[in-house]
């Protein structure tokens, strides 16, 4: 039990890993640091904790206009992508919100369809 | 057996032809430095006999300080260069973060210029080009971001055998390579990495600094 548990997190991050590498990584960059004030990062970003309502939308929809990212203005466009299904968007979340030493918990994908159902697009 | 020997005899018979022959043949000399940056691209041979080089034809475009840039800015200077759009959903900020390894190495030096041509000039305006420069952080007189006429900047990439095309069934609109290039005072392009590849261009920025070395006498 615990290690078919165990097993189903660890395929749920590479899977996570696997499609932040394909569709992610081109902008936010391999290591999550983004670039200089194009691209906010997501490796330590305070943001991930405080919009947690909000990252699913993010991912499927985009997003733009100005955001505050630990303290630095960013004012650039993210489009959305689309061809995420809600579970791969939860994997890519549970990937980002434990990769690089970030600490900001699970998601899971009830809470993902959930939030995807009141984006405010 | 008998068969064996003279087989052995003829094929050293042979060698030796071949090892004299191309052994004598005058000995193109070429430097190592020459071997490593090639002048890259088709050559044309004149009537005469004499070898035309691919060079970088006229071009005259808009920087992000709203100057023309053309050729003459780049008098006796080397430059990188890559083709890029604002809007790219792809490989773009990748290729960006890579350039920008190269700007940060040889900021300090005046022979080396950074040119960044837009793909989407329409919608990358000199304003949006100069804002996208300053969230870079990088200067301007350093680090060109060119707009102007579309034709003429299509017409461009393949100048610097870099491939770039309108396409609607590509993410963005545009299908384009990463590469970056490096072209030399004398409008040759000597040689080009891939601008997706973090190791690539660590062996680029290598090959840069002995590039420079040779060419100016010094690489900072
Ligand atoms: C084409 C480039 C690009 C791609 C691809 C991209 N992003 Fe973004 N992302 C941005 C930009 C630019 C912003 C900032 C938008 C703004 O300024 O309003 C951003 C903002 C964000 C934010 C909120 C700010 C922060 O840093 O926490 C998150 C979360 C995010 N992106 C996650 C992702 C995830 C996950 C993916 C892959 C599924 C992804 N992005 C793909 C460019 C991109």
């Amino acid at each position: 039990m615990i290690i078919s548990f165990s097993n189903c997190e660890y395929e749920a991050f590479s899977q996570g890993k696997a499609l932040y590498e394909s569709q992610c990584a081109n902008c936010h960059n391999e290591n999550g640091q983004g670039l200089r004030n194009l691209i906010p990062p997501l490796a330590g970003a305070d943001y991930l904790e405080t919009h947690k309502e909000e990252i699913a939308c993010i991912i499927r929809y985009g997003i733009e206009g100005e955001m505050i990212v630990n303290g630095e203005s960013y004012n650039s466009q993210m489009v959305g992508i689309p061809i995420l299904t809600d579970v791969q968007i939860n994997n890519i979340i549970n990937y980002i919100n434990q990769a690089w030493g970030n600490n900001y918990g699970l998601s899971n994908v009830k809470m993902v369809k959930e939030q995807l159902e009141n984006c405010n697009k | 057996m008998r068969y064996l020997i003279i087989t052995i005899l003829l094929l050293s018979a042979l060698f030796g032809i071949y090892y004299f022959t191309v052994d004598n043949k005058p000995a193109v000399v070429t430097s190592d430095f020459e071997e490593a940056f090639p002048i890259l691209g088709f050559k044309d041979i004149t009537p005469e006999g004499d070898t035309i080089n691919h060079s970088i034809p006229d071009f005259s475009f808009i920087n992000q300080d709203s100057l023309e840039i053309t050729n003459e800015t780049f008098a006796n200077k080397a430059y990188i260069t890559d083709f890029f759009f604002i809007h790219c959903p792809s490989i773009c900020p990748r290729v960006k973060a890579q350039m920008l390894r190269v700007y940060e190495k040889f900021e300090d030096n005046d022979n080396l210029l950074l040119v960044s041509h837009s793909l989407d000039p329409k919608r990358d305006t000199v304003a949006a080009l100069r804002s996208y420069a300053d969230k870079l952080g990088v200067d301007g007189s350093k680090w060109h971001f060119l707009t102007g006429e579309k034709d003429m900047i299509y017409a461009m990439n393949s100048e610097y055998f870099i491939v770039a095309n309108e396409d609607p069934d590509v993410a963005g609109g545009i299908d384009h390579s990463g590469r970056i290039v490096l072209v030399d005072k004398n409008r040759h392009v000597r040689a080009f990495a891939e601008g997706t590849d973090p190791d690539d261009v660590t062996q680029f920025l290598k090959d840069l600094e002995w590039f420079l070395e040779e060419e100016y006498g010094n690489a900072n």
